[in-house]
């Protein structure tokens, strides 16, 4: 029987499975951040050890880092410990930092595609669980925990039960104004937070085939929010036009070497899943959040649900809880309610295409005077293209704020928060409560529906400002 | 780690599901460099009016004196969202030794087991019976049996627990260990590999 994808850069990267137990498996590149990584520093220190493999070890900062004036000193002490405890721990290491100031810094997840790290067949962790984006490039990346950093830098392995595998087809045309973004929110709303929990999913069909790498890694970066241990999708011309060039891809006779070895990483034919599902793209409709966690997600255009008519008690009391918490009410559209704030960025949409995107829409046009927006780029090399291709002066003569590099209001680790009690529309990952700031309420949607609510100041079916 | 192979013990019931790691451990508390400290920030914002500990939320379950104990009981896809390992470090630094759920999320149940705390899955129904007597009854669990019981109405579910990690709780053995101890192992297959 033939293999799924999953199973040939798996099986191929296996040391040895423990009887009744998890696999070694070896990773081929780990990135880390100044957030999940010092304690498992002082983890391998503390036994005399120093980082297996530091060449195939990648940092930067980007958690924690201020998104204003980056080449000042961090002005919260906390926050600046940190990244002085990576930069002293990757000099002790002889690891390569992509550090604040440094051309290549930027969010984890968007600076490891875009020099041509990320190659297909790898497997990669980070700790941090957004490491599934990665997977668009047709690698096993997934997110781990301090003590598995530790494990890595001390071996570069991580005993790992292999999970179960799902794979998820998506065929057909996006309407107008749909995006990677609405795909992935309108697969959580259908699966749920808890859907995919002990899978690695594959992304599959001809709308797959049809994005653009930019977006594979949108739907790639939220598999987790299903409780996926990962997400990928088969490399293809695209992937490889993609990498071609890149700082660290290969070249010359290595490429065509190399290529020839991507060229046989897809899912065999008659390769088993442990589960299907089958998504028609063309009943995707622009995409919204309404709760508290990403599972809670509606069509624009739809109503929030009726809790009385939930059956399932949980669920019911989840939705009641969540719906307090956001201070929405049951039934009810979400159309043209005001929002405060915008945030176009994160792992899942600050790459140069969203915000090409972004800026399509919205040129010739000013935001909304009851809004503030808030464009953080992934990385100081999608700032200097922002900049080049002339979207900043876009952008400001809309009235949107433009920072530098980082997680920023995403999880609000800096000072970049949402006000208790006030709505963002947000291009990131999580929903959660307090996520973007103690008492902010988050709606997870696309750059465009974001853009489309910071120009009227409420939320907007996009459709209808394209 | 210490080893751990049996724990009885009152409960905090906390039925409330897709508890994510942000509830658990909010993003503003990550800033230290150290494992240590956590636990007084565990569930921060469901514990105290706008972040100020003179202000506990009373109906919160760790504001409640008559709740206590080293075993968590929560809803279904506890630990969902954020891999922060702190999430685990909080809960243990607090003082619980396993927690209960029908369903844990993945990333946090290799967290957990990594720091000997012990997730442990039971049934919809058995987790129900649970929270209905949380007042009154304490719970047992064994982990060389694989059990856990409701001492009060001596009801008793078998839980899954991967034989590795079994032994690794029962001994106090760590993973890092046990991968030195393949070093060699892993750099013939380099050789391999490349």
């Amino acid at each position: 029987m033939g293999k799924t994808l999953f199973d040939k850069i798996w099986d191929k990267h296996v040391v040895e499975k423990i009887d009744n137990g998890p696999s070694v498996l070896y990773i081929d590149t780990h990135f880390i951040h100044e957030v999940t990584s010092p304690q498992a520093f002082k983890g391998i220190e503390k036994r005399g050890l120093k980082v297996f493999r530091p060449k195939q070890t990648i940092a930067t900062a980007d958690h924690n880092v201020p998104t204003l004036n980056q080449h000042l000193p961090i002005k919260d002490a906390l926050s600046r410990m940190q990244v002085e405890a990576l930069i002293e721990n990757c000099n002790n290491h002889s690891i390569e930092l992509y550090g604040l100031g440094h051309p290549y810094q930027g969010i984890v997840h968007v600076i490891g595609p875009e020099l041509g790290i990320t190659q297909p067949g790898m497997t990669i962790v980070c700790g941090d669980s957004h490491t599934s984006t990665h997977g668009a490039f047709g690698t096993v990346a997934f997110g781990i925990g301090t003590s598995e950093v530790e494990m890595v830098f001390a071996s570069q392995c991580v005993l790992q039960t292999k999970p179960k595998t799902m794979r998820i087809n998506i065929e057909g045309d996006l309407q107008k104004g749909v995006v990677s973004k609405d795909i992935i929110l309108y697969i959580i709303s259908k699966i749920s937070a808890s859907g995919a929990t002990g899978y690695f999913v594959e992304y599959a069909g001809s709308t797959i085939r049809g994005l653009s790498m930019e977006a594979r890694m949108t739907i790639c970066n939220m598999s987790i929010e299903m409780g996926a241990r990962g997400g990928m999708i088969a490399p293809d011309e695209t992937t490889f036009n993609y990498l071609k060039g890149r700082k660290f891809a290969p070249t010359g006779e290595q490429w065509e070497l190399k290529k020839k070895e991507w060229e046989t990483l897809f899912s065999d034919d008659d390769a088993a899943f442990d589960e299907v599902l089958s998504i028609d793209a063309s009943a995707i409709q622009p995409m919204i959040t309404y709760g508290t966690n990403p599972g809670l997600g509606i069509a624009i255009n739809a109503r929030i649900p009726v809790t009385d008519t939930i059956p399932d008690e949980g669920e019911r009391k989840n939705i009641i809880k969540a719906l307090e918490y956001m201070g929405l009410q049951s039934g009810k559209s979400l159309i043209g309610m005001p929002v405060q704030h915008v945030f176009i960025g994160s792992c899942t949409n600050s790459r140069i295409e969203d915000l090409r995107s972004v800026a399509a829409l919205i040129k010739g046009k000013k935001k909304n005077d009851s809004v503030q927006v808030m464009i953080v780029p992934g990385s100081q090399q999608v700032a200097r293209q922002v900049k080049e291709e002339g979207l900043d002066i876009i952008f400001s003569e809309a009235g949107f704020v433009i920072r530098q590099a980082g997680c920023s209001a995403c999880l609000g680790m800096n000072e970049d928060k949402i006000p208790a009690g006030e709505y963002c529309i947000s291009t990131s990952n999580r929903n959660f409560e307090g996520r973007q700031g103690a008492g902010a309420r988050t709606l997870l949607a696309s750059p465009l529906t974001a853009a489309a609510a910071a120009i009227t100041g409420v939320i907007t079916d996009v459709r209808e400002i394209i | 780690m210490k080893a751990l192979s049996k724990i009885n013990s009152s409960i905090v019931p906390l039925p409330i599901e897709n508890v994510d790691t942000d509830q658990i451990i909010p993003a503003r508390f990550l800033k230290a460099t150290t494992r240590d400290g956590f636990g007084k920030n565990l569930f921060r914002d469901w514990r105290y009016e706008q972040d100020d500990e003179t202000k506990p939320k009373l109906n919160f379950i760790l504001n409640q004196p008559e709740y206590s104990g080293e075993i968590l009981v929560a809803g279904k896809n506890f630990g969902c969202g954020s891999s922060r390992e702190h999430a685990a470090w909080a809960i243990v630094d607090y003082g619980f030794k396993a927690v209960v759920s029908s369903f844990f999320a993945d990333i946090f149940k290799n967290n957990a087991l990594n720091n000997g705390l012990l997730p442990v899955t039971v049934s919809e129904n058995f987790l129900q019976s649970i929270f209905i007597l949380s007042n009154t009854s304490t719970l047992s669990i064994d982990i060389e049996e694989q059990t856990i019981t409701i001492d009060q109405i001596k009801q008793t579910e078998k839980f899954e627990l991967n034989p590795y990690k079994k032994t690794c709780l029962l001994n106090g053995y760590d993973d890092i260990d046990f991968l030195l101890s393949k070093r060699t192992a892993i750099e013939n297959f380099e050789k391999e590999l490349s």
